[in-house]
């Protein structure tokens, strides 16, 4: 279903895709771990078209959507939903009409109707009776829930989870990884997940993939990835400070 | 850094800069041109440019009309021509400082509105998130703000010129004692259409160049808090320095 092939990626100098590929089935959970700018959110973004590659083709049902014009891109981007590292909601819109966003633009339903569908996925998502509230009222967990409400508001066939526990209580990460678990099964969507929490990796994933260095280095499910013999991807699961990778400006 | 480098790095700098701003100009206007019309937007923006800045550009207003009858008045009854004050205070007004003190005050006020909102939306990801909710954000965000600046900037304007001459008014026939009918000729015998119309497009051109630059920096803002924070001051120090530079240039083509 999704295909990305042989994709670079620099911003100046900086090398920070080089020469990605990894493909993602229909209906499964992928998680991309790496470590902090390694280059897995730019990696999502070009899932989603957000960045262009400057080499390499990354597909969507067969279909290159790096050589999409805006229209097209934009139909490709309507079977997408996107849970942002920090939610993203939009300070000037209420919850209700955050959710209703993508519903209210594409003028498909009624405002009522818009409404009834925000406070349905809000349900979904554990939220009741906070439609009229505005973002800066909420706490980081409600934001991350009222964004995967928007996300999921237009039944998207693809859902890209951008650091969803990142900056959560375990308690409150554990309610979210419960979530996509819930969404997976209730929606049946194909999920892409990036993040570097391997509590969260394991528990929501149907494979794992790990980025280092520009390229996706590994690819297995939890079990594999726990009992790999790659040292780069057991120092990163076990999180140790020694090992081949080396934290920058820190000598171990 | 050598000067001559110092001077090529500044110059490709701007090169650079004016290229994005009229870049993003150009996307502007295919994006205006394209249905449908953000209506509901566009008059949120006329709101939060125009309405909103009233009580300041009513104030300026009537303050600069009284000093400039106050100093035209004390000043030319040195050589016994304070009958001449209502037509520069008109003139003045009208050409002049109607169209450039609305402009600075909007720079200072919604263009850093702008800046600071664009930029926050920026470095929070929420026009990523529109991007991925397919919505445009130029139509959604710019094309508003743009109209907004173009449409609102001549009507403040039109508000700051009779708000202004009225303060001479209050002046020149309030404190100096001048017939109110002499005042009120002196204004229409001398002031053309021309004076009033020439103002307006001025006025039109700072609206957009205010709108185009403080979206330009917000939308464009990178580095988190400090970013906006800079993309706010950029926005109102470019818009202002553009307004009076290009003041000059603006009037001596209009006004030749």
């Amino acid at each position: 279903m999704i295909k990305v092939k042989d994709v670079y990626k620099s911003f100046g100098q900086k090398h920070v895709l080089k020469g990605v590929s990894l493909e993602i089935k229909k209906g499964e959970s992928m998680v991309i771990i790496g470590g902090s700018g390694s280059g897995k959110s730019v990696l999502l973004k070009h899932i989603i078209g957000l960045l262009k590659p400057d080499r390499g083709e990354v597909l969507i049902d067969g279909t290159d959507i790096t050589r999409l014009g805006e229209r097209q891109l934009y139909a490709v981007r309507r079977r997408f939903g996107m849970l942002f590292q920090g939610a993203a909601l939009f300070d000037s819109l209420t919850v209700w009409e955050n959710v209703a966003f993508a519903l209210l633009r594409q003028k498909a339903v009624s405002e009522k109707e818009a409404r009834q569908i925000a406070s349905e996925k809000l349900k979904m998502v554990g939220l009741k009776g906070i439609e009229d509230l505005m973002p800066s009222e909420l706490s980081g967990g409600m934001k991350k829930r009222v964004g995967l409400a928007r996300a999921i508001a237009h039944n998207p066939e693809i859902i890209l989870y951008d650091e969803p526990t990142t900056g959560l209580d375990p308690i409150m990460a554990d309610a979210i990884n419960e979530l996509i678990i819930s969404l997976q099964k209730r929606l049946n969507v194909t999920s892409v997940t990036i993040t570097h929490d391997m509590t969260s990796a394991y528990k929501i994933a149907d494979r794992i993939a790990m980025l280092y260095d520009g390229r996706i280095i590994e690819v297995g499910t939890p079990e594999e990835i726990r009992n790999t013999e790659n040292p780069i991807v057991r120092q990163f699961v076990t999180g140790s400070a020694t090992g081949p990778i080396k934290i920058e400006g820190v000598t171990a | 850094m050598n000067p001559i480098a110092r001077f090529g790095s500044l110059l490709m700098t701007f090169t650079y800069e004016l290229g994005r701003v009229l870049m993003l100009f150009c996307i502007t206007l295919k994006q205006l041109l394209s249905p449908p019309i953000e209506l509901r937007n566009i008059f949120k923006q006329m709101s939060e440019i125009g309405i909103k800045s009233l009580p300041v550009i009513l104030i300026t207003a009537v303050f600069t009309g009284m000093v400039l009858a106050l100093q035209s008045y004390t000043g030319f009854k040195r050589f016994g021509a304070e009958s001449l004050v209502a037509t520069v205070v008109a003139l003045s007004m009208t050409r002049e400082l109607g169209p450039v003190l609305t402009g600075l005050i909007v720079a200072g006020r919604a263009g850093a509105a702008m800046a600071a909102e664009l930029g926050t939306m920026r470095v929070t990801e929420q026009i990523d998130a529109l991007e991925t909710l397919a919505t445009n954000p130029v139509k959604y965000l710019i094309v508003p703000r743009f109209l907004a600046g173009a449409l609102m900037l001549p009507s403040l304007a039109i508000v700051t010129d009779i708000i202004g001459i009225m303060g001479g008014y209050a002046i020149t026939v309030g404190l100096f004692g001048a017939s109110s009918v002499s005042y009120w000729n002196r204004t229409w015998n001398f002031l053309e259409m021309s004076d009033i119309f020439n103002g307006l497009i001025k006025a039109c051109f700072f609206g957009i160049a205010i709108s185009l630059i403080s979206c330009y920096k917000g939308f464009y803002a990178e580095g988190g808090a400090e970013g906006v924070g800079k993309a706010t001051t950029g926005a109102v120090v470019l818009s202002s320095m553009t307004i009076l530079i290009s003041d000059y240039f603006l009037s001596a083509w209009l006004f030749r």
